[in-house]
This record gives C-alpha cells, structure tokens and sequence, in this order.
C-alpha cells in the first residue's frame, strides 16, 4: 500500500478544490446556516455534486457509478471539510452507496442505485440511540408478524435525517440491548406510515433528526443483508464512513490552520507581527506534526479499505481517533490564537470549533475508537 | 526486466557464496556478535564479521546507490530494492555501521571535488576509515553558528585551535569532519568552513564524557596548534554553514528513524506485555485502566508515526526541513515511551545494579536516561520546533 494519491484520486481532489473554492467557500454555509431552509444544504449544489459523479463514486459502472473507491470520496470529503460544505454526500454517496453496494440484494441494486447516481434519492443511516455511539446498545425491535417485520423505536442524531428518502434502520430481531449479535438492518421508506421525524437544531447547523417508529411495517424483502447479521454488516459500513468522516476532519483541521497561519502572518501587537512570538510560532509547529500524523492515518485508512485490508478496522479506529483528536486541538488552537475576533460569529473560524465537536461524535468519538483499537490490538 | 531477474540471481548466488554463515539466520548463537564500525582500531570477536564487511565493501554494497569510480556499488534504485530483498530473504546482518555513510558521505558527493571524492568515499565504503563529528563546542550548543574552534590560513595549511564536545565515538574513530571559524570578522553564519582532520594528527586529543546513564560514546576532542592541508577544506572557504544544515538533515533524519527502530521493539520488552507482566492481565487486557489508555493512546501515535515515514519515502521525499518534524517526534515519542515502561515497570524500572534485578530491569532505567539526550543532540526539540516553524510553515522572524 503506497501512501501517496494515484492520479485519478488526485484529479477528484482538484476537481473538489475548485469546486468548492468556487461555489461553496464557507460564506455558502453561512447563508444556509441563516437562512430558513430546513434542508441545511443547497438542492442546486447538490445537483451539480451528482453532475460531477460524485454521487456514483462508490458505485459499480453497471448501475451508473464509477466505482473510483473509498480513496475517491475521501479525499472529496477532505476538501469539502475545508470549506464546510454541507451536502447529502456524506449520508448517501459515502454511507447509502457503499451499504446498498456491498450487502444489497440484486433487486435492492437495481431499485435504489441508479436513483443515488442520479440524485434523485438520498439516504440515511439510522443506528444510534443513546448520546454515545455504541451500535451493540440497540434496543429499537422488528418483531415478525405475518411475513412483515413491525418496527419500533426510536432513533437520535441521525445525519440527513430530516430529509432523506430512505432510511437504513438497525434493529434488534433477537436477544437484548448490549448483546452484537441478533442485530438486522432495513431498507425503509422515509415517508412509511408510523414515521415521525423531529428535526434537531446542533452547535454545526447541520441536518439531523430523531426519528421515532411506531409499528412501521417493513417486507423481509427490505432486510440489507443477511437477517440476524446486520451487527457485523453495519461495522463495515460505519468503518467506512468513519474513514470518510476523518477525511472531512481532516480537511476541517486543515483549513482551521491555515486560517489561523494567515491570521499570524497579518496581525500585530506590540508594534510586531504576532507570528513572530515564540510562544505560537512552537505551538502552531506542533500542530504541523499533528496534522502530518493525521494525513498519514487517514491515507492509510482509505487506501486499506479500498484493498481489503485485514487491518481496516484498526486503522478505521486509528484514523477517527487521530482526526478526533487533532481537529479538536487544532480548533481550540485556531480561536485561542485569533484572541477576541476569534470568538465573535462574524468571523469564520468559530464554525470549524462547533463543526468539529459535532463530527467528532459522529460514528464514535476518539475515546469510543481508542478503546476499539485496544481491543482489536490486544491491549 | 528480464535485466533485473538476472541481476537478483546473481545477486542470490553472490550471498550465497559469500555471508558467512554466522552472519545470516540460523548463525551458532555461541559466536560472539560485533557492532561493526570498520576503522584502522576496530578488533572484532568474530572474524567473520570483518570477512563480511570486506567482501561488501569490495563490492561497494554499502553504499550500492554510489557511482563505482567512488568505490560503491553503481546500482539503480530498482537493484537496491532487489539486493535488500534477498539480503532480508537470508536474514544476512548489515556490514557496517557508520557516520561516513550516513552523514559524511552525502556531503561529500554534493560539495567535495573529484580528487576530495576519489580519496573519501572508498574509504568510507570499504569502513576502513572511521569518521566522527566535530560540531557542538562548550560555548556552542544550540547557537552552533556561534563556534569558536579557529583555523588560521597559515599558507600551505590551517592552523587549528579549540574544542569540540559530544564527539560520539571521537576515541575510536579515525577522522572527524569539523566545523572550524576561518573568518573571525565576517558575520557569524559567514565565517564558518567545513574541515576534514585525520585524529592522528599531532595536537589532537580526546577524553570520554559519562552521562546520567553511565558510560557514553561521547568524548570531548581538543585541537592544540593542529596543522591541516588546505586540500581538506570542503567547499568554498567560509561557506560551511549550508553544508553543515544539509548534513544535520540527514544526520536529523537518521536520529529519527532510528528511535522509531528502537521503538517498534528492538531494545527489550514490548511495553503491553511489560505492562500484563507487571500490572496483571484480565481477558488478555491490561488490568490497569489507567495505563491501558495511557498505552493505548501512545501506541495509536507510534502507528501514525510509522504511517507518516512510510508515507514519506513513498512520496520519495529527500533530507528537507520536514525531517526537523521526525527528529522532534521520533525523539520525544522515544522518551514518552521510556517514561511509560519505566512507570509500568514500578520498582523494577528504576534498578541500577546488583543481582536482585535482571539485565533487562537494568537496561530499561539507562536506557530511559539515556533518550533525555535524544532530544538534545542533532539541534533540541526546540530548534526543531523553530525550523519548522520559520522553513515549513513560513513564520515571521
């Protein structure tokens, strides 16, 4: 595994960079994050992503995508982190596309693939329940009546949420909360009787909702992979978006330094530029270090899935744990150094600090994934 | 291809024939083993170690990247790759441990001239000439620029005064390359030239330095009215500062991949399993929930730290600024490390001597002293921290 892009992966990433140096620099944010738009991303925007492949790149070619690789929309991910790009990219081109891709049957692929290539759909991945991720805690039940599963339940902090078309919904068909095992996943119609969404307003004003379950009926036909296994199936799809969650942190840190660099090299006091105080100069140099750690590690990551590695769940863990944990030293960083205009709303490096608190949650926090890396490793 | 097939039989059959057997797996575990330096005062345990580093110097493979007139192997990098595979293959010992090559010799091949290289780099091959480093002076730590050691045109020659410390190995070696003031009146930076000294030389002296840990390498080297041949003044007169920053990348470079070497397990036990032994094991975990993050945490740093050297030879990166970042964290993660082993180790982890605690327990409290130096020696952590600062991310002076 070489750690460095091949040249089509680097061709995404310059493709992403302009785009969202063009028409989504963090001012499109903003204007959505001020606006009354429930929807928290641009339909436009989100139509020129889908224009640009982006919505296939998980995708086989058979049903429209071009199966560019985890690597692909990683680093696709990573510059829309550095613009604060909000988008459907995430729950349905990352986490959507590799699920139904991966452990959909030939009908699912065929129902719902082309819509997500398409644009004409997008999804969500409904597993928490509890305020920290632990997908073994399930207790939301499909219980089977009559060739139908009934479900039950409710689901929090569910990304898109509030406006996917369809949800894919863990659930527990055998044995109690805290057990792996007896965990299956479902296809399911957002708009299905029995499905109440509640949007939730967080610190990163991005769409979210809870979603509540009140004896919705599902076909055996909409079970995502095999029944009774979805505790392992939904790991690889969350490892993956883990991946690509730590490419979008990344870029979030990514840019929060630069601000911050830009932000050292202008201001003055004491008659000197603050960059050449000693006391930031040797901290913003340990946050280069961190930042190069964090590169390697999501690399590592996003090349490892694309190859099967037998080490991804490690380094799915070792990438959130490390984009965790310098994104969140990286934004404290970014609004101590900016001092006063660092903390008002009109300057932009407060939305990296409340970005990266929510996405440091998303799919496990890095004391959720150092635990996981000492488990797998044998600590 | 076909080309490179050949080559790797031939280079099969070369090792076949010539690594001696208790220099490969399988060796008699009863032969004395050597840390091989080469030199005119070297003695070995084994002699088959210096029938090894003959025969390899011979074929210039300590160097293989090195064009043959200069003594080395005059491979391409492919061959390189090939050559370290079948030497893994046989689990074949490297020949040679050496300053010459990993820090004297690069410099040699961008600054010396043709007779400078035709003279050096064979010897330096061949480890018949063992070099040491003549940089830091008692009044010259951090602020290297500031040194004072003087060479006096004195016509044919320069006449050489003052004191150089930390000098590793200055005892054993055979020649240092020094940085010496030859203009006492130019700027600081201006006046610095870089000088080849044979040791023999008359007026040189040396004395070794114990540290915390105990015995050193180090030495202090004195230069009392030291004659030496102008043909041994490496570039321009008065230009030796840019030669010493490029070396000290490549001896920063060094430092850093060998205290990852040392951490992914060469010296002693793994900390996890130091950790179960000491602290008790519960399902196969560390009973402690305090040191197991505390481990956990710095285990997830090394694996991102091994990512992040791997990623830069994939990016085919040379000696640049960025190898003042691996200096700084493979240093100061090799003394996170320490700290930890001897704080899992308890008692045991702070031993000295007798017989009431193993050579292992021994080991680990001088090896802990001793890496507070790595992150002093080849520019502190903190002058790293500066040049990545100021060269890597273009902060204001």
């Amino acid at each position: 595994m070489k750690l460095i892009l091949n040249e089509e992966q680097q061709f995404l990433k310059d493709t992403a960079k302009s785009f969202t140096t063009e028409k989504t620099p963090v001012n499109h944010f903003r204007s959505l994050r001020d606006s009354d738009d429930h929807l928290l991303w641009d339909k436009e925007i989100w139509q020129e992503m889908v224009n640009l492949g982006w919505s296939g790149i998980l995708i086989p070619e058979e049903f429209g995508g071009s199966n560019f690789g985890v690597a692909g929309i990683s680093t696709i991910m990573q510059e829309c982190g550095k613009t604060l790009t909000p988008s459907p990219l995430f729950a349905t081109a990352v986490l959507g596309a590799f699920a139904i891709t991966h452990f959909g049957s030939q009908a699912q692929k065929e129902e719902f693939l082309p819509k997500i290539v398409s644009g004409e759909i997008t999804t969500a991945l409904a597993i928490d329940e509890s305020s920290h991720h632990n997908p073994a805690k399930t207790a939301f039940s499909a219980i089977i009546k009559d060739n139908e599963y009934v479900l039950n339940g409710k689901k929090i902090f569910v990304v898109d949420g509030s406006s996917a078309d369809i949800l894919i919904v863990l659930a527990r068909t055998s044995g109690n909360s805290g057990e792996e095992t007896g965990l299956t996943l479902f296809i399911v119609e957002s708009e299905a009787d029995g499905i109440e969404k509640i949007k939730l307003s967080m610190a990163d004003s991005r769409n979210y909702a809870n979603i509540i379950f009140n004896d919705v009926r599902v076909s055996s036909e909409r079970i995502l992979g095999s029944p009774e296994s979805g505790g392992e199936t939904v790991e690889s799809i969350l490892d993956i978006g883990r991946i690509a969650m730590s490419a979008e942190m990344l870029g979030n840190a990514e840019a929060a330094f630069e601000l911050t660099l830009d932000y050292l090299k202008q201001r003055k006091q004491f008659g000197v530029l603050i960059g050449t105080f000693q006391a930031l100069q040797h901290r913003a140099a340990e946050m280069f270090c961190e930042l190069e750690l964090t590169k390697s590690s999501v690399l590592a990551a996003m090349h490892g899935a694309d190859e099967n590695s037998n080490e991804l769940q490690r380094l799915a863990s070792l990438a959130k744990t490390i984009s965790g944990e310098t994104l969140h030293l990286v934004s404290n960083e970014a609004i101590q150094m900016h001092g006063g205009i660092g903390v008002t709303d009109e300057y932009d490096v407060g939305f990296y600090l409340k970005r990266a608190r929510v996405a440091e949650q998303i799919f496990g926090s890095s004391k959720f994934h150092s635990e996981r890396y000492a488990n797998l490793t044998g600590f | 291809m076909e080309q490179l097939e050949n080559f790797r039989q031939e280079v099969k059959s070369w090792l076949d024939e010539n690594c001696p057997a208790s220099m490969r797996n399988g060796a008699d575990p009863t032969i004395p083993t050597d840390e091989v330096w080469g030199g005119r005062k070297a003695q070995y345990k084994n002699p088959e170690s210096k029938i090894w580093l003959d025969r390899m110097g011979q074929k210039g493979w300590t160097m293989p990247t090195v064009a043959k007139e200069y003594g080395g192997g005059g491979l391409s990098k492919e061959e390189v790759k090939i050559l370290n595979e079948e030497m893994w293959m046989i689990g074949a010992k490297g020949p040679l441990l050496s300053f010459g090559i990993w820090m004297l010799a690069p410099v040699l091949l961008e600054y010396g001239t043709e007779e400078q290289k035709k003279e050096h780099l064979p010897k330096i091959i061949k480890g018949e000439i063992r070099w040491c480093q003549g940089y830091s002076e008692p009044g010259s730590g951090s602020d290297l620029a500031s040194l004072a050691t003087k060479a006096e045109d004195i016509g044919e020659h320069f006449l050489v005064n003052g004191q150089k410390v930390w000098t590793s190995y200055a005892d054993k070696a055979d020649w240092i390359f020094a940085l010496v003031r030859t203009g006492p009146k130019e700027p600081k930076h201006d006046g610095i030239s870089f000088l080849l000294i044979d040791m023999e030389t008359q007026g040189v002296s040396t004395k070794p330095i114990t540290l915390i840990s105990g015995k050193s390498p180090f030495c202090e080297t004195f230069f009392d009215d030291v004659k030496v041949t102008k043909a041994n003044l490496i570039g321009e007169l008065n230009a030796g500062w840019t030669i010493a920053k490029v070396l000290l990348q490549h001896e920063r470079e060094f430092i850093s991949k060998f205290g990852l070497a040392s951490a992914m397990g060469s010296s002693g036990k793994d900390i996890v399993s130091l950790a179960k032994e000491h602290l008790g094991e519960e399902n196969g975990k560390i009973s402690n929930g305090f040191y197991r993050s505390e481990i956990t945490a710095h285990k997830i740093k090394e694996h991102a730290f091994g990512l992040t050297l791997k990623r830069a030879g994939d990016e085919g990166g040379k000696a640049s600024p960025t190898a003042s970042m691996f200096k700084l964290y493979g240093t100061e993660h090799n003394k996170k490390r320490h700290e930890l082993m001897v704080s899992v180790a308890g008692i045991n982890g702070v031993a000295w001597d007798g017989d009431e605690f193993d050579d292992n327990e021994k080991n680990l409290t001088k090896s802990w002293l001793r890496t507070k130096g790595n992150s002093l020696e080849g520019g502190t952590s903190e002058v790293q921290l500066n040049v990545i600062s100021k060269r890597v991310l273009g902060l204001p002076s």
